[in-house]
């Protein structure tokens, strides 16, 4: 089943690479969404970095000679992620219309990307307990992929892993940097 | 280095040590006694503990490490001794006054009576021809009778290890106490900066560390460029069960760190996660939680990577089994009422039932008799404190302050001390704290360190 698996995989990465290779063009940069804007209040706040796997879902079926992401490499890809995050509230894993929203998004690019593995990651905030944020991570990310697996994504390519609250991507102590650490993280394992 | 022990008033015994490794047995047991042998038991003569004294071991030979290895024994030993409270330790800078002794023979009682020991520590170090020699003698100040005498031979690249067996001989003779100055911590630390490999790529790493109990040779366990944690001491201390990423997902790996090899008991897949480890107290099996069947479940399999049994089944999160010390039950966390607090169920799954009724709780220990307690982080506020539950009353009282959050307890193997993890002075660090509040120190200061796990 796992040979018959890879079989495919590599059999889709060579005729990618072939296609790649007739159509050999230099990248076409194309414009980026500028990030939003970060308060609607327009304080007289100092924005921040904008958040980067917030911004750049890129439009589905796009010609593929303007298709910058199949040609990035991995860590690249990761760095400035197409995906989008799932949020959740406190101690839930509930996925609420925004993140279903986002979920779409993701099953999009999947279906546009078929032989990427993507690894789900579920990520908590630093107010709960080492362990038990083991397991609230797991479930987090656990929710994300059963939505996707709903939305017609194989399960074979999607994978999980749970960080807990090792890895925050905020490292602020208030609400600002939890609901950010609160998280269910798209990462493409393998193109 | 080993260490040979031969005693000065009971016929000889052998005791092997490995300076690297835990006690090979027999330290749990009292030691053998010839018949007819007299224990004296030094008293206060009161209610209150007795005072003891102990100054620097005397050097005997007058080199460097003969003069360090002597004031080293002195100092780790009055900490080891302080440590269980069972005695007053006299501070050390009131000996100035008494002229050290020359050997374990020609003390100044009349000036130790003074200063009001009860008992006095004298020792010595020399060197010899194999090694060095290690000989200490516990001295009733009231009677000038020997209480405690024993020589120890091996070398002096640990001497902070003849301070501890010392300790826990006394502790075992003096008090009948399972001292644990010969025990071991376990923790996960960042402290190395090393970052983890893979496609995010800055994310920092953890390891597993070990220390002496009290802090001291901290040492690198693991060198995985990756996140490494919840470390779990076998019961023999041979082996560190703990939780590992270095396959991209969660899974168990027991390491034998004085073998150099590891194995994977539970072979995990990115579809069957393996995580938080527990040792049964005859080390013969693992309590951990898995994904294997859709959601975080608790499993006990045998440490050959058979048998495997699943022993919650519940939709919500169970996570974080410990084991009674008896075999016959596991607490862990659940939130199958809605927020996660400690159960306690049988160890076939059975008769599950909670026990706290708190904010938000997590992550049990259990230490063994006489105390029959359970130990756990509960919410208090903002952060956690460690409160332990004490099973025949089914009370729980807090023992942390509310300074900082308070997490990830483990027990002693004496019951009374427990490791926890704390923000109290900025980055989690290890702590360590008697069971009714008392005695709190910091035991890491380097980097991020926190799941700490006490050996047996």
């Amino acid at each position: 089943m796992r040979q018959r698996r890879y079989v495919v995989i590599v059999t889709m990465i060579l005729l990618m690479g072939a296609g790649a290779c007739s159509k050999k063009k230099p990248p076409v940069a194309r414009p980026v969404t500028p990030p939003p804007a970060s308060s609607s209040t327009g304080g007289s706040k100092i924005p921040g970095p904008p958040e980067p796997v917030r911004e750049a879902v890129p439009v589905p079926a796009e010609p593929i000679g303007r298709d910058t992401l199949s040609s990035t490499d991995i860590d690249t890809l990761n760095k400035n992620s197409p995906f989008q995050p799932v949020f959740f509230a406190y101690d839930q894993d509930d996925i609420d219309a925004l993140g279903q929203q986002a979920l779409n998004n993701n099953a999009e690019l999947m279906k546009k990307y078929p032989s990427w593995i993507v690894t789900i990651e579920g990520h908590a905030d630093e107010r709960g307990t080492a362990e038990y944020n083991l397991a609230l991570g797991e479930r987090r990310a656990l929710a994300a992929r059963n939505y996707l697996v709903s939305l017609g994504i194989p399960a074979d390519r999607l994978r999980t892993v749970s960080y807990g609250k090792e890895f925050p991507f905020e490292p602020g102590h208030d609400e600002t940097s939890w609901e950010k650490n609160r998280r269910a993280h798209f990462v493409v394992t393998s193109k | 280095m080993r260490i040979l022990i031969s005693s000065m008033i009971v016929a000889s015994v052998a005791l092997a040590l490995a300076a690297q490794g835990p006690p090979q047995g027999g330290s749990s047991q009292d030691p053998p006694r010839q018949q007819g042998e007299v224990v004296v038991t030094i008293s206060s003569g009161s209610t209150l503990p007795p005072k003891y004294a102990v100054p620097d071991f005397i050097a005997l030979t007058n080199d460097p490490e003969t003069v360090a290895a002597a004031k080293t024994i002195g100092q780790v030993l009055w900490d080891d001794l302080n440590f269980e409270r069972e005695f007053y330790l006299i501070p050390r800078d009131t000996y100035r006054t008494i002229p050290p002794a020359t050997s374990t023979d020609q003390v100044p009682l009349d000036q130790w009576k003074q200063l009001g020991a009860d008992g006095l520590i004298i020792g010595t170090v020399r060197k010899t021809p194999t090694g060095a020699a290690v000989q200490v003698r516990l001295i009733e100040v009231t009677s000038g009778r020997t209480a405690f005498g024993k020589e120890y031979s091996g070398t002096l690249k640990n001497p902070r290890l003849y301070a501890h067996t010392v300790s826990d001989e006394i502790h075992l003779q003096q008090r009948g106490l399972k001292g644990v100055a010969r025990t071991r911590l376990a923790f996960a630390s960042d402290r190395d900066g090393e970052r983890m490999k893979g496609p995010i790529v800055d994310r920092g790493i953890s390891n597993i560390y070990m220390s002496d109990y009290d802090g001291a040779n901290q040492q690198r366990v693991t060198i995985t460029r990756s996140l490494d944690i919840t470390p779990a001491w076998s019961p023999d201390a041979r082996a560190i069960a703990y939780t590992s990423y270095r396959t991209g997902f969660q899974d168990i790996i027991v390491s034998y760190i004085y073998e150099g090899k590891y194995s994977n008991p539970t072979a995990g897949t990115s579809d069957k996660q393996n995580f938080l480890p527990a040792w049964s107290p005859d080390g013969s099996r693992l309590a951990f939680t898995s994904n294997r069947d859709g959601n975080s479940e608790i499993y006990v399999i045998n440490r050959d990577g058979s048998g495997l049994r699943r022993l919650t089944n519940h939709p919500a999160i169970d996570v974080t089994p410990t084991w009674a010390p008896t075999g016959n039950q596991i607490a862990f966390t659940s939130d199958r009422t809605g927020t996660p607090q400690i159960w306690v169920m049988n160890d076939d799954g059975s008769e599950p039932h909670k026990i706290t009724n708190e904010t938000r709780c997590d992550r049990p220990t259990w230490s063994i008799s006489p105390n029959n307690e359970i130990a756990y982080a509960s919410q208090t506020g903002a952060g956690y404190d460690i409160r332990i539950y004490d099973v025949a009353t089914s009370t729980s009282r807090t023992i942390t302050d509310g300074i900082g959050s308070n997490e990830s307890p483990a027990f002693s193997p004496n019951g009374r001390h427990i490791a926890f993890t704390s923000t109290r002075a900025g980055k989690a660090q290890i702590f360590l704290i008697d069971r009714d509040g008392k005695n709190l120190q910091q035991i890491t200061r380097t980097g991020m360190n926190r799941y700490p796990n006490w050996s047996q």
